[in-house]
C-alpha cells in the first residue's frame, strides 16, 4: 500500500536549541518521504548509545536531540580536532556524520495498530454535525474515517497523543467555536483536517466524533505510549455495547 | 517516620531533576522549576542531590514532622518557622519529632525547596518522582498535597545518616538546631527589583521585526499572573513577525521563549509541552532558568543578549561549582 521509497539520503540542518539541545532539520515539510528520514534517523539513535546524549523528541521533519554539555564535552576528548569547540559543535559534527549515513530504505517495516472507536452518541457528540458540515450522512463519516490508513508523524501535545496524517479532506471540519473545558480520554476528533486521539482529560476544540476504549497513555508499561511516531492506524467501528465491554475487560 | 500535612499551601508539589527519556512519547519532564535550590537542598543533608524533595509555591504548607528529622530549606523565602521559631535556610536543620514547620510570608522569590535526610518514600513513576500533574502521576499520588496527607521518610543511610547522627550529638533542648554556617545561597530575586536573565537568540529570531528585536533586549516585561509551572506569560511589549511564518510543530525546550501570534512571549518552563508551534525569538540561558523560577508574577525582568558560547560556560561553570559546593560541606562533617 506504501512502498518505500528506497534508500533515499539523507541531509539535515544542525541548529541550536540552546546550550542544551541541537534541532536536526531534514526538511521537506508534513511528507511521508520526510517522516522515513525522521524515522530513520531515530532508529539509529535508539539502537546506539551516543556519549552525553539525554533524550531525542521527533517531529514532522525535525529531530531534536537534548545533550550534557558538560559530558559531551568530557567523552569526546578523542575527537582532537574538536577539543576547543563548544559542545554544540561537537554534538553537530557527530550528527552530520550519522544523518550522511543513513538510508530510509533501511528502517523496519510500520507497525500497524487497530483502534477501536464506538462512533456517535453520547462518546461522539459532534458526529451528527461532522456529518452536516460536509453534506453527508453520520454512516458515510464513520465509513471514511474508519477507512482510512493513518501514519502517526509525531507523538506529542500530552503523553502519547498522535499527530496523525492520512484523514480525507471529506470530513475534514473546523474547530468548534467554543472549546469544551475538558474532553474525556480516549476521545476521537477532528480538528480541519487533522484527526486524534485524547490520551488524558484535556481541555480543547476539537469536533468529538466517537471515542476508543484503549488506553493510549500506560505509564507503568515501557514504552509508556500505545502509539510510536512511525505506526499506521486503522479505526474500527465498535457498537456502545462492545465499547462498554471492552472497558470491563481489556484485551 | 512521616511528614503529616496540616494545611497544604497553595501548591506544594513532590518534584526531582525531572521525568527525562519519555519526552518522545509525548511525556513532559516536569522536575523542579528551580533545579539549583533542589540540589543544594539535597546536598546539606546528605541526599544524592537528584532526590525528590517538596516544591513549595508562594504560600507554603504547614507540615508536622513527625519523627526526628534532618531537614534543609533552601530556595525563596517564604519565612518558615519551627514551633513560630524562624528557620534559618541554606543550611541541615534538626528538629525534634511533634515540631510544626509553617511557611508564611513570601520574602524573596516565590519557590522554597524542603529536603529531609534519607529522602521521601515514593515509587518513581518513568524513573522519576516528579509530579507529573496534568496527567495525575507521579510524586505523591499525581497531584499537589493535600491537608492531611502523610509522607512517609525513609531511614537516612550513609551520608545522610552520619549529618542525622551528627546534629543529634548537637541537639539542645529547644526544637531544632541548625548549623552556624550555611551554602550555596544565590541571589534570590526581590519582587519589586527588576530581574535581569541572559539569553541567546532563538531559532526565528532573525524573523522578527527590528523593532521586536530591539525592544526584546532593552524593554522590561512583567509576568504575567496567568503564569505557571508551564510557563510564564509576559507582558509590556508586543512583539511582532516581519511577515506570517508557516511553522510545523516541532520540540521545545526549558527556558525556549515562544511568541504566539498575539506578541506577547512566553517562557516555557517545567511543566512545559514537548513540541511547540509558536516561533522561537529567545532561549533563556540554563543557569538562569532557577533564578527566574523565582521571579513572582507580577514583577518585572529584562533580557540581556549572551552567545551559545558563553552560555555553555556558564553552565559548565556552574556545575563545577556545585561540584566544589558538595565537597566543602563533605569536609564540615570530617
Amino acid at each position: 500500500m506504501h512502498p518505500k521509497t528506497s534508500n533515499m539520503k539523507c541531509n539535515a540542518t544542525m541548529l541550536p536549541l540552546g546550550e542544551s539541545a541541537v534541532l536536526v532539520e531534514f526538511g521537506g515539510g508534513i511528507h511521508p518521504d520526510t517522516h522515513r528520514k525522521v524515522k530513520a534517523f531515530t532508529e539509529y539513535l535508539d539502537s546506539h548509545c551516543l556519549p552525553g546524549m539525554i533524550e531525542y523528541v521527533s517531529a514532522f521533519s525535525s529531530v531534536t536531540v537534548f545533550y550534557d554539555s558538560l559530558m559531551v564535552k568530557q567523552l569526546h576528548q578523542d575527537h582532537v580536532e574538536l577539543r576547543k569547540e563548544p559542545s554544540y559543535r561537537i554534538i553537530s559534527v557527530i550528527l552530520q556524520k550519522i544523518v550522511a549515513e543513513l538510508r530510509t530504505g533501511d528502517g523496519q517495516e510500520a507497525r500497524i495498530v487497530e483502534i477501536p472507536v464506538c462512533y456517535g452518541g453520547e462518546l461522539g457528540p459532534d458526529l451528527a454535525y461532522v456529518a452536516e458540515y460536509n453534506k453527508l450522512t453520520v454512516d458515510e463519516v464513520i465509513d471514511i474515517h474508519s477507512m482510512g490508513d493513518y501514519l502517526v508523524y509525531m507523538v506529542g501535545f500530552a503523553p502519547g497523543f498522535p499527530y496523525l496524517g492520512g484523514m480525507s479532506e471529506k470530513i475534514s471540519t473546523p474547530r468548534r467555536q467554543s472549546p469544551r473545558m475538558t474532553i474525556s480520554a480516549g476521545s476521537v476528533g477532528i480538528a480541519g483536517v487533522q484527526t486524534g486521539v485524547y490520551p488524558i482529560p484535556t481541555p480543547g476544540g476539537w469536533q468529538l466524533i466517537g471515542r476508543t476504549p484503549l488506553a493510549l497513555f500506560r505509564p507503568n508499561e515501557n514504552p509508556p505510549s500505545l502509539l510510536q511516531a512511525g505506526d499506521r492506524i486503522r479505526f474500527y467501528p465498535i457498537s456502545q455495547q462492545e465499547y462498554e465491554e471492552y472497558k470491563r475487560e481489556p484485551i | 517516620m512521616s511528614i503529616k500535612v496540616l494545611q497544604p499551601g497553595l501548591l506544594t508539589s513532590m518534584q526531582d531533576l525531572g521525568r527525562y527519556g519519555y519526552q518522545k512519547h509525548g511525556v513532559i519532564v516536569s522536575g523542579a522549576m528551580d533545579t539549583y535550590s533542589l540540589r543544594i537542598a539535597n546536598i546539606l543533608v546528605g541526599n544524592q542531590e537528584g532526590e525528590g524533595a517538596l516544591e513549595i509555591a508562594l504560600l507554603g504548607p504547614s507540615l508536622e514532622i513527625e519523627k526526628d528529622s534532618l531537614l534543609a530549606i533552601t530556595g525563596g523565602n517564604l519565612s518558615p518557622t519551627i514551633n513560630g521559631k524562624v528557620v534559618p535556610m541554606w543550611r541541615p536543620v534538626y528538629v525534634k519529632a511533634g515540631s510544626i514547620l509553617q511557611f508564611g510570608a513570601c520574602k524573596s522569590g516565590c519557590r522554597s525547596y524542603l529536603a529531609i535526610a534519607g529522602g521521601y518514600d515514593l515509587l518513581e513513576v518513568m524513573g522519576s518522582k516528579s509530579t507529573y500533574l496534568r496527567a495525575g502521576i507521579g510524586g505523591f499520588q499525581g497531584r499537589a498535597l493535600q491537608r492531611g496527607d502523610v509522607l512517609a521518610v525513609k531511614s537516612p543511610h550513609g551520608a545522610s545518616l552520619d549529618r542525622t547522627e551528627y546534629f543529634k550529638r548537637k541537639y539542645s533542648p529547644e526544637s531544632f538546631v541548625s548549623s552556624s554556617w550555611y551554602a550555596g545561597r544565590p541571589p534570590i530575586p526581590q519582587a519589586l527589583r527588576l530581574t535581569t536573565i541572559r539569553m541567546t537568540r532563538g531559532l526565528q529570531f532573525e524573523y522578527f521585526t527590528a523593532e521586536s528585536k530591539s525592544q526584546l533586549l532593552n524593554a522590561s516585561f512583567q509576568v504575567a499572573a496567568q503564569s505557571d509551572r508551564m510557563g510564564y506569560r509576559l507582558s509590556g511589549v508586543n512583539l511582532q513577525l516581519e511577515s506570517p511564518l508557516e511553522m510545523i510543530s516541532e520540540a521545545v525546550a526549558l527556558g525556549t521563549v515562544q511568541v504566539p501570534p498575539d506578541g506577547n512571549p512566553i517562557i516555557l518552563l517545567a511543566d512545559r509541552q514537548t513540541v511547540g508551534g509558536y516561533p522561537k525569538i529567545g532561549q533563556v540561558a540554563i543557569v538562569d532558568v532557577p533564578i527566574l523560577a523565582q521571579v513572582r508574577p507580577g514583577a518585572t525582568i529584562q533580557f540581556q543578549e549572551i552567545t551559545l558560547e558563553e552560555a555553555e560556560r556558564l553552565y559548565i561553570a556552574r556545575e563545577n561549582d556545585i561540584q566544589e559546593l558538595k565537597t566543602a560541606i563533605q569536609l564540615k562533617f570530617l
